[in-house]
């Protein structure tokens, strides 16, 4: 179908502001967080409910049209990249909380309600949503299902698969799913976490049942500083090894202590090889004494400096900084490019010992934050795209950090997800066979293809390329890895 | 331990070539769980395929052979001051890790600490074309690919054989202490709701007896908190009573009855149903001790009705399918994902729903 007749297919669902398809309307959703890839599409659409997606879908399965689904455009694989001949869907007008119940400990919302406002609407009740992503203010919880988003407080808390009861799911074919359920457990496979991260593929979320949990008594951070990197990874697996299960455990390597001191004043030691930030939550009880473990623990290890927030300020001071590292790059570098790649906490000093020498070979600054508790990566590439070649030597240098940690045993995404940016990296951490697992399971609810094709899972040609001119200094890497 | 994999294989290779029905098979103790047709199959024995694979207790991540005793991995752990915090059951002992896997049975830590699935990080898998195949990994975070591992979950092995999976494991409590108060159910359930809104280190409730069972874990000074917080009575055999409900051997559990398990929302109210009942998970996991002339529909009627499913959990009846009905579009894709796994559906026919 043309695009005049679809706009007006279309126009008949909608009011007329809500079918956009002027290169000025669609300029907004070229991209997502992963701005150095863009794409218009050819009609964007915001419904505001859900009769209105399945009349959408109708349509799109009729004449075979992509159908890209988007929250708040935050994602940084590029998930949510247009397609040039699709259908881009936002659901962002869903924004609506639709129940809060504080008997049962969740609440019931609609795809394009922000992260944040969860927890903001839950507050009065004691009660909040765990999953707390970096862009959590912006970010809606229809993307974080997509992703499985995390946060730095996953490590004691869960993921977005830990923490959801509920989904309804609309199939391209226009089935409406309940998958999940209010109980704790449902019949059937578990659906539930096949969609958690499955990035638009499978179905379009309409409505999400979350769990609440009640807002800890007190929180309370140590900030410890080593003179060596190995020494701050060392100090990690102690804390684990010693039966703690932090609230949060970060850390930061010297050039990103550098640029985030400069930039917020945390009162982070500037010497220092790594800091390491350590909190606990819980009863009063808990906290004081898992408090006072951890600064024996950081002591032992070697610590240089060992401070406990003074006060609730104080606190929200020492966190500020690690929360501020992606802008902080964005003051030292004109452009930066995120990782996010996850690795068995032991190979740590080992991997960053790697990221250090690929930074001189290409050239390129490169600053390491990273969610230490679960082994969560997320080394930051400065370059400068006005520089003829940058952006494209920051790429190999991202894809090189990433197949440094699927050869540590790792995986090339904990928290980001594939989208469009990673899928040669597919091709290396999983074999044909997987990777044919995956286009059955996607088959098995879009058979067409129509639902964010080209994203997540690279076809078999993509990788039989890629395979091909994957050669390293003259000898195949990953030779036990089938190839064709 | 690879001959047996290729073994294996093979069996799988020839089983989907003449199209052969396969009973995937353990330790057997689980026998009595989901629908007795699958059991008439030649087995496909996974219990000489065990051990450790890797365990490193600072990672918080063990990986083991499928065949390995439940028990022996949880000795294992223990030995390191670690668990698995779902709490699997046992049952007779004989209980492996890929069956604990595959049946994603969780025990009475799981309204607190979570379920078998939110622990699995990653599986080995041997599908229906005889093809080995995995999915997830050893690391906490993990978003590559679909979550094919967290699938396997419950799946009664109907999609695959688990050759291998990856655990997340956690640190012991320091301390442990029961709680005992005699209570109704209604009373009962409104303590439990009360514990849920709060921050207290709640890891088990149990209503049993017209007796209310809370159980706290974590750190000595909170445990004590938490205990003149909620008063009640210390009682004394905290173990093997949490053992009891876990692995059913609690008298309540050992009627000849049939045993149904509806899995509801928390908040749910009593059920008005005329039989003995138990409730664990802080109301959200409901046990029926049930005549048989409490019927199948009654029972699954209210389960819905209280926002979940039942399943008939001992006591198989021919009749009666012992998970809860999907609807026609729920069942539509899972015939489509069994198609994909297993095209010539080999593994386990009808174990988990008459209609594959």
């Amino acid at each position: 179908m043309p695009r005049a007749n679809l706009v007006k297919a279309f126009r008949k669902l909608l009011p007329s502001e809500s079918v956009l398809f002027e290169p000025e309307d669609l300029r907004p959703y070229e991209c997502d967080g992963l701005s150095a890839y863009r794409q218009m599409p050819m009609i964007a659409v915001l419904p505001s409910n859900e009769a209105e997606i399945i009349e959408i879908l109708k349509i799109c399965t009729a004449e075979k049209i992509p159908v890209v689904a988007r929250g708040a455009g935050t994602g940084l694989s590029g998930g949510a990249l247009p397609h040039a001949d699709g259908v881009l869907l936002s659901l962002a007008k869903l924004n609506e909380i639709l129940e809060i119940d504080p008997d049962a400990c969740t609440a019931r919302v609609q795809p394009g309600v922000r992260n944040l406002a969860i927890s903001e609407a839950s507050e009065a009740y004691g009660l909040y949503y765990a999953p707390d992503p970096s862009s959590q203010i912006a970010c809606t919880i229809g993307g974080n299902v997509a992703e499985n988003s995390g946060g730095v407080h996953c490590l004691k808390y869960g993921l977005t698969v830990h923490n959801i009861l509920k989904l309804r799911v609309l199939t391209i074919e226009g089935d409406s799913l309940e998958i999940g359920s209010e109980a704790l457990d449902s019949s059937g496979f578990d659906l539930l976490a096949l969609m958690t991260g499955s990035e638009g593929m499978l179905g379009i979320i309409t409505e999400i049942t979350v769990k609440l949990l009640p807002k800890p008594e007190t929180a309370q951070l140590v900030m410890a500083a080593f003179d060596d990197v190995e020494k701050a990874g060392a100090a990690v697996a102690n804390i684990i090894q010693a039966g703690i299960v932090p609230a949060g455990l970060e850390m930061m390597d010297r050039m990103t202590i550098a640029a985030v001191e400069d930039f917020i004043h945390a009162g982070y030691d500037p010497d220092a090889a790594a800091i390491v930030l350590c909190e606990s939550d819980g009863s009063n009880e808990e906290v004081a004494d898992e408090i006072e473990k951890i600064r024996d623990i950081m002591h032992m290890s070697g610590a240089v400096r060992i401070d406990t927030a003074r006060n609730e300020a104080e606190r929200r001071r020492f966190w500020a900084g690690r929360k501020a590292a992606f802008p902080a790059a964005g003051r030292v570098s004109p452009d930066y490019y995120c990782m996010d790649g996850t690795i068995p906490r032991k190979h740590l000093a080992e991997v960053l010992r790697r990221i250090e020498d690929l930074s001189s070979e290409f050239g390129l600054r490169c600053m390491n934050v990273f969610h230490a508790g679960d082994g969560n990566l997320h080394p930051l590439i400065l370059y400068d795209a006005n520089r003829s070649g940058e952006l494209e030597k920051a790429e190999a240098f991202g894809a090189r950090i990433l197949e440094i940690c699927i050869e540590a045993g790792g995986s090339l995404t904990g928290e980001h997800g594939v989208g469009i940016e990673k899928l040669n990296q597919m091709c290396l951490q999983f074999g044909e066979a997987e990777r044919d697992i995956f286009h059955a399971v996607k088959a098995a609810f879009d058979p067409d293809a129509l639902l964010n094709p080209g994203k997540a899972i690279p076809s078999l040609r993509r990788c039989a390329e890629f395979g091909a001119m994957h050669v390293h200094r003259g000898e195949e890497k990953f030779p036990d890895l089938p190839r064709f | 331990m690879e001959a047996i994999v290729e073994q294996l294989t093979e069996c799988v290779v020839k089983a989907n070539k003449n199209k052969q029905a396969l009973c995937i098979r353990g330790g057997g103790s689980k026998d009595f769980y989901g629908n007795a047709r699958a059991l008439r199959y030649p087995k496909l024995e996974i219990r000489p395929y065990q051990g450790i694979v890797d365990y490193e207790p600072s990672e918080l991540v063990v990986s083991a052979r499928a065949g390995t005793p439940l028990n022996e991995l949880e000795s294992l752990l223990s030995e390191h001051g670690q668990m698995l915090a779902f709490e699997p059951p046992d049952f007779n002992g004989a209980a492996t890790l890929g069956g604990c896997i595959a049946a994603g049975l969780s025990g009475p830590r799981r309204g607190y600490a979570g379920a078998a699935r939110d622990f699995v990080l990653g599986v080995k898998l041997l599908d229906g074309r005889g093809r080995i195949l995995n999915f997830g990994g050893r690391v906490m975070k993990n978003v590559a690919g679909y979550d094919v591992s967290r699938l396997m979950t419950g799946a009664m092995g109907t999609l695959g054989v688990i050759l291998e999976a990856s655990l997340k494991v956690l640190p012991k409590p320091e301390s442990e202490r029961t709680l005992c108060f005699e209570l109704p159910v209604e009373e009962a359930l409104e303590t439990m709701r009360r514990c849920a809104g709060q921050t207290l280190p709640v890891s088990a409730t149990c209503h049993i007896d017209r007796r209310l069972y809370i159980r706290l874990s974590g750190i000595e000074s909170a445990v004590d908190a938490a205990h003149v917080k909620l008063g009640g009575d210390e009682f004394g055999d905290n173990l093997s009573f949490w053992e009891s409900i876990k692995n059913q051997t609690h008298p309540f559990f050992r009627g000849n009855k049939r045993l149904w398990r509806l899995s509801v929302k928390s908040t749910a109210p009593p059920f008005s149903i005329t039989c003995e009942q138990a409730i664990e998970w802080g109301g959200a996991l409901r046990w029926f001790a049930a005549a048989e002339d409490c019927t199948a529909t009654a029972v699954r009627a209210q389960a819905e009705k209280a926002g979940g499913h039942a399943m008939l959990f001992r006591g198989k009846d021919p009749n009666i399918s012992a998970f809860h009905p999907l609807p026609p579009a729920l069942l539509k894709i899972h015939r489509r994902l069994k198609r994909q796994f297993d095209p010539a559906g080999i593994f386990n026919p009808q174990r988990l729903f008459p209609e594959f």
